[in-house]
């Protein structure tokens, strides 16, 4: 799998036009909404989605969907009905009143921003076809926030960047790219923290711009962000080898042979350990299984994978049992 | 660590949240991350707080606003422009015109553009079609009138209103 980029996202946000915005509505409104997006969704042959009201969801299953990145948290925050439709391959959500009434997402491995944003065009066709959405022909699509105004297209990618971050270069490459209209994010969005050296880039200017411009100059970027990133690698290979090689080998002994691990710890273990794949020191195992493994670790997923609750000490020691049987 | 919340039991679940450099963090044991449902912080910079910055006066002159400005409200959905600068979000789709003034510098300053040129909607793109093709015909009107076609001048009227009852059909 890439080396660099782990994600390719595309995010459509659209609204109906006779209906107040998420902010002004009440939970009948909310319902509405929430019965004519499902009535048209259901009418779609092309993909299969389940449904999920929010409210009627147990903590768990709410916080699986976070951590899969299917659902933000701002959804499961509403103070009105909100609700989910996501496809049976978990590639495509589409939230229903988050901050605007629809939210639609396409998420797909690797450096994938293309298929993302064709599937996403195609999903909003279908459902502009049933439902009046918000547009005005000077503004483009109405949003709630006029952040996202016009094409109300967010594309992102989710960049594992460890060899950058070791060597010091972020807070420089942030601050350049910020300039250039892009926006650098954290493991799980606005607002989160950069985990295991994973960094979310996406476009900030939604307006004044095509779509394929808005998402070609955020890929654009990104790819120069690839390619610093793997001059980093190669730098560190060459001039610091047996650093970088005790670095991801420490962080791959404790992985395989932890008893104990909490998601953090692991998170920061699985980044180096992908690491050294990538520079072809460990070839004991593959960014595949890494890959894998960043996403069975968090918190609910784990649970859901054990099919059982438990309490952060159990989980430490489950999530220990689960990473060696996937690296063995 | 024991849970900011109850203050009982120790604090398992950690959030961290980041906004522009300014680090929140909460700590809190299961029970009470679970009754929160998430997390709400109060975001020292949110996005909220800079749309309201955007709103004064570029180099800081406090300029005394007329009673009649502050008070402009959208007849869709009743949010006044001051409920707007403090939530940040708008209320309609109609939002967008009522406030259309106001609207045309923000915008300018957050996406250093205010026109839409990327996707239109299918249904809409008919609709725009046929306004263009309106305004095509008016000006085509106009030459034939100037140029006493009557004959010509009756077939285009008749056109521009055929397309026009499709426009309020639609």
């Amino acid at each position: 799998m890439d080396d660099v980029v782990v994600t390719s996202r595309i995010r459509l946000a659209r609204n109906l036009s006779d209906v107040p915005f998420t902010i002004k509505m009440n939970d009948y409104d909310a319902g509405l909404v929430i019965d004519r997006v499902r009535d048209v969704i259901s009418k779609n042959s092309q993909y299969r989605f389940d449904f999920y009201e929010i409210r009627k969801l147990p903590f768990l299953k709410r916080q699986v969907l976070i951590e899969k990145h299917l659902i933000s948290p701002a959804l499961v925050s509403s103070k009105i009905k909100s609700a989910v439709a996501i496809d049976q391959n978990e590639n495509i959500s589409i939230m229903i009143n988050e901050e605007d009434h629809l939210r639609i997402q396409v998420l797909y491995r690797g450096q994938n921003i293309q298929k993302a944003w064709e599937d996403a065009n195609r999903i909003d066709d279908f459902l502009e076809e049933q439902l009046p959405y918000a547009y005005d022909e000077t503004w483009g699509y109405l949003t709630s926030c006029p952040t996202n105004v016009g094409t109300g297209l967010r594309a992102s990618f989710m960049l594992h960047l460890p060899a950058l971050t070791l060597l010091g270069y972020m807070k420089e490459i942030i601050e350049t790219i910020t300039k250039l209209g892009i926006a650098v994010r954290g493991f799980y969005g606005e607002g989160s923290e950069v985990l295991g050296n994973l960094y979310q880039i996406s476009n900030q200017i939604t307006l004044g711009q095509p779509e394929e411009d808005i998402i070609a100059n955020v890929v654009s970027i990104t790819n120069q962000i690839i390619e610093q990133e793997r001059q980093a690698r190669l730098k560190l290979l060459n001039e610091s080898s047996s650093f970088i090689a005790d670095k991801v080998y420490r962080a791959y002994g404790i992985l395989k042979y932890a008893r104990n691990i909490s998601s953090n710890e692991a998170l920061k273990l699985i980044s180096d350990v992908r690491m050294g794949i990538s520079m072809g020191i460990i070839k004991e195992t593959t960014i595949d299984k890494l890959d894998v493994l960043l996403n069975l670790i968090q918190p609910a997923i784990l649970q859901d994978y054990f099919g059982k609750e438990m309490t952060p000490e159990e989980r430490d020691i489950k999530r220990a049992e689960l990473i060696r049987k996937i690296l063995e | 660590m024991m849970c900011e919340n109850c203050g009982k039991r120790p604090a398992t679940v950690h959030y961290t949240q980041i906004i522009n450099g300014v680090k929140t963090e909460m700590h809190l044991c299961e029970v009470c991350a679970k009754q929160k449902g998430t997390i709400e912080f109060d975001a020292p910079f949110s996005v909220t707080n800079f749309l309201a910055g955007f709103l004064e006066p570029a180099f800081g002159a406090q300029i005394i606003k007329p009673a009649f400005e502050t008070q402009i409200t959208c007849k869709g959905c009743g949010m006044t422009f001051e409920e707007f600068k403090r939530s940040g979000r708008f209320g309609c789709a109609m939002c967008y015109n009522s406030f259309s003034e106001k609207l045309y510098p923000i915008l300018r300053r957050i996406h250093g553009n205010t026109k839409h040129v990327g996707k239109i909607p299918t249904k809409m793109g008919e609709n725009l079609a046929i306004k263009r093709e309106i305004d095509r015909l008016k000006i085509e009107l106009n030459v034939a009138i100037k140029n006493e076609e009557f004959e010509k001048a009756a077939e285009i009227r008749d056109k521009i209103r055929e397309l026009e009852k499709k426009l309020s059909r639609e």
